[in-house]
Formats: C-alpha cells, sequence, structure tokens
C-alpha cells in the first residue's frame, strides 16, 4: 500500500460521480465549503468540478494560513526583520504576501533584512545554534496542523537555553473560525455543509466539530486528500443533506480518530494558550480564535521580547480577498484577477499561498472563460 | 502549508529523528509528535514533523468501500 494511488483511480471517480448525479436531487442546489485550502487544489488540481452536476457548488473556505493572517502582522513580521542582527525565518509562502503598501519581507530582504526561508521550525532552531550573535526569530503561522512542531521547537529551546531563539506566535483555530463563519448570516445562508479538514482534524480529532454541526445544523464530513477522498465525502454530505441530518462523519479513517492526536494536544497545553481575541483577514476579530506562547515560555516569545506597535494596516483597495475567505465571492469576481494580481506579481494574500483561492484558480482553472463570463 | 504527504519510515535515529521515504526521496524527519513508530510504518508529514501514523486496515475497508461503489 502506498496510500496515494490507491486513492486517485480515474474509473472510481467516475463511479462515484455517477451517484453524485442520481443522488443530487433537480430541486436543490448543494453549497458544499471546502474549508481547507488544500482541498481547494486538490478539487482544481484533479478536476473535479467538471464531474459534479451544475447543482452541486464547491465554495472555497478560510482554510489558508497564509491568507487569513490579518496585515497588521505581516507588517509586525516585517518590523522584526528590519530591526539590527534579527535572522527572521518562516515559512515559504509568508515571505511573498503583501503588507502595508505591498510591502513583503521578501521585499525587506532586498533592502537588507536577513530574511531566511525554512522548511520547518528545525531549521530555525540549527539557525539559532549556528548564529549566537544574532536573534533568530521563528514567525509562525498556521492552523493546527503547524502548531505542534511549533510546540516541540519552545521545548527544545527551554531545555537547550538557547536564548537568542524566539517565536512570533500567530497559530490560529479552525473549529472556532467554522463557527465564527456560520455566525455571519450572509455565509451561513450560502452553506450547506463542509468539507472538513483533514490533517487539522489528525491532531483536534472528529468530535472537535461536533459542536459547530449540532449548533448552526450543518453535516461535515472529514475528508481525505486524495480525489477519490474528496469525491465520496461530497457524496456522503448530500446524502446528509438529502436526509436533512447533519453531524460530523469522518471519511479520512485511515489518518483521522475522534480524539485526534492526544500527545500533540499535549504538547500544545504545555507551551501555549488561548488568546482572548485574534484579528482574521475576512472574518474580523474572532474571540478565543488563537493561540499564544504561555506565561512558562515567555522568554522565548518575541513579542514580549520585541514589543512593537503597529499601527492598523492598509489592504489595497481591490482586493477581494476578504470576502473570497467568507466564501461570499470568488476569485473572478475580483477586478485585478490575473489581469493585474498574479502568483508572480501578488497584490493579496489569496494569490500567494499556495493553498490561496486566487492562486488555485490562477493556476488551474480556464483564465480566458473566468476573464469574459 | 497544510499539504501533508504519506512516506514510509526507513530508519529510527536519536533525538526523535527518523529517516523517511517520500516517492523515493530520503529525507530526515522529527517523530517527537508520536508514539511507538516503527521501521516499515507510513506516516503523514507535515513541516518536517510526523503528525500520524497511517491505519492501514482503515485504508483497506475505504478502498473496498470505494470499489464497491464503482462496482454499481
Ligand atoms: S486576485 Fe489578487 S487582488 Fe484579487 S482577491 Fe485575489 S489576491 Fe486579492
Amino acid at each position: 500500500m502506498q496510500y496515494i494511488s490507491e486513492f486517485r483511480d480515474g474509473n472510481t471517480a467516475q463511479a462515484i460521480a455517477k451517484l453524485i448525479k442520481n443522488k443530487a436531487s433537480m430541486e436543490k442546489h448543494y453549497r458544499l465549503m471546502e474549508f481547507c485550502g488544500g482541498h481547494t487544489h486538490a478539487i482544481h488540481r484533479y478536476g473535479l468540478p467538471s464531474l459534479l452536476p451544475a447543482n452541486v457548488e464547491m465554495i472555497h473556505g478560510p482554510g489558508c494560513p497564509v491568507c487569513v493572517l490579518p496585515i497588521t502582522r505581516i507588517d509586525y513580521a516585517i518590523a522584526l526583520a528590519m530591526m539590527p542582527k534579527v535572522i527572521l525565518c518562516s515559512y515559504g509562502d509568508m515571505l511573498r504576501v503583501p503588507g502595508t503598501n505591498q510591502r513583503s519581507l521578501l521585499k525587506a530582504k532586498a533592502d537588507g533584512a536577513d530574511v531566511r526561508m525554512v522548511y520547518s521550525v528545525n531549521d530555525a532552531l540549527q539557525i539559532a545554534r549556528d548564529n549566537p550573535q544574532h536573534q533568530v526569530i521563528f514567525f509562525a503561522i498556521g492552523f493546527e496542523t503547524t502548531t505542534p512542531p511549533t510546540a516541540v521547537a519552545l521545548i527544545i529551546a527551554k531545555k537547550e537555553k538557547l536564548m537568542n531563539f524566539s517565536v512570533f506566535c500567530n497559530h490560529v483555530l479552525t473549529p472556532v473560525a467554522m463557527e465564527s463563519l456560520l455566525q455571519n448570516e450572509e455565509s451561513n445562508a450560502n452553506l450547506d455543509g463542509f468539507v472538513g479538514p483533514a490533517h487539522v482534524s489528525i491532531i483536534v480529532g472528529s468530535n472537535a466539530y461536533h459542536d459547530v454541526a449540532m449548533r448552526y445544523k450543518k453535516p461535515i464530513v472529514i475528508s481525505g486528500f486524495e480525489p477519490l477522498d474528496l469525491m465520496h465525502s461530497i457524496l456522503l454530505l448530500i446524502e446528509q443533506i438529502n436526509a436533512n441530518q447533519y453531524g460530523v462523519e469522518n471519511q479520512y479513517t485511515r489518518a483521522v480518530n475522534a480524539d485526534g492526536n492526544v500527545k500533540s494536544q499535549q504538547i500544545i497545553n504545555q507551551t501555549l494558550s488561548i488568546r482572548d481575541t485574534f484579528e482574521w483577514r475576512g472574518l474580523g476579530m474572532i474571540a478565543n480564535s488563537a493561540m499564544k506562547i504561555n506565561d512558562a515560555y515567555q522568554e522565548f516569545d518575541a513579542e514580549e521580547r520585541f514589543p512593537i506597535n503597529i499601527i492598523a494596516g492598509e489592504e489595497h483597495k481591490a482586493c477581494e480577498c476578504s470576502a473570497i475567505l467568507r466564501g461570499v465571492k470568488k476569485p473572478k469576481d475580483c477586478k485585478l484577477f490575473a489581469k493585474v494580481c498574479t502568483p508572480e506579481n501578488p497584490f493579496g494574500s489569496c494569490m500567494v499561498s499556495s493553498e490561496g483561492a486566487c492562486a488555485a484558480y490562477y493556476a488551474y482553472g480556464n483564465i480566458v472563460e473566468m476573464l469574459t463570463t | 502549508m497544510c499539504l501533508a504527504i504519506p512516506a514510509k519510515v526507513m530508519r529510527i535515529n536519536a533525538d526523535q529523528q527518523a529517516i523517511v521515504n517520500v516517492g523515493g526521496i530520503e529525507k530526515e524527519i522529527s517523530v517527537a509528535l508520536i508514539d511507538d513508530v516503527n521501521v516499515g510504518d507510513y506516516v503523514i508529514i507535515h513541516v518536517g514533523f510526523a503528525l500520524t501514523k497511517l491505519n492501514e486496515q482503515e485504508a483497506k475497508k475505504t478502498i473496498a468501500l470505494l470499489n464497491e461503489m464503482a462496482m454499481v
């Protein structure tokens, strides 16, 4: 078993597509949100919308960590990077996201800041060990999937007394974001169910979505990343909607269980705590929606060590990322899409990230058709 | 960023590190987030960490279910 090719068979995909067509009632319009940007990319990469009937519509959600980070946090990271004797490390996509006045970490680097792209937080720890004369700041972003590695790094830094290492923590929480999306009437009315995150759910477990599903009466099917996983999950959602049911179903049983990765949860709780509130691009301020470094690890908190007052950041006026992240607009609704805003010259975060909706539509969509219809 | 891929564990090293094979390429990752990992296990890796072991029995069940759907 390779766990990949088995879930990509074209004939099986066609067969499930037929089942979906049979089950989808002609009187209904099914609006299904894939919460996670990784799913958005898989859906477009494998051309799944072309296998779905016209009344089954996929809507991309805010599950792209790079996309939802508000511009003030990017401005903060740039300010950190511009300080003398600082090495700022982050994951690849983060370096290209435009902050205020379209300034990015990459541009700060061109201006002389020491900004480095890392594949893993372990690389940032090594840079700190190798550069004792410098302050090494790890710009940590991501949902629950990326949080445990940051937590492990904090434990290692404390154990090794790596005092020139710190973390600028921007980790955010998925179920809370889902809930906030459903509190928004426009988004709520626009959604009939969710394709639930794959890898976030490995950590948090399928039970973590139970309350949201019940309170807002929406079906949620946790789905794997392969095309057959997604087709299967869409079918399960349609079945739940037809039966007027709602609840959490787990399609990705080979990786996700009900309680999640308990060891990771413990490591997170040991090092991080929940912020009272945090700003999300598109969704605004959301209570209890993000993590910060807890008191026991305070000496590794970049915000404590280097407090910088950032004046509210400014997005490009024409950028529609916010509405796209709420599921109420599509990339082609943005005037800049593909004309001025491209992956080489992104104007908003949704075009930068490998999980952003604009990037997915740009990479796999029919641009000519999108610009003319 | 959230894209995470299945990889086969080839060797377990000191300091909770392991060598995995991802599509023919070997790389070193951390197994600090999971318990009882063995050579031959498949794991999901993300930003240099194994997030979980893949459950072969569950995978087989899903595949059987998908094949069954393709039959009708
Ligand atoms: S196309 Fe560019 S400017 Fe328009 S919404 Fe997407 S990222 Fe923003």
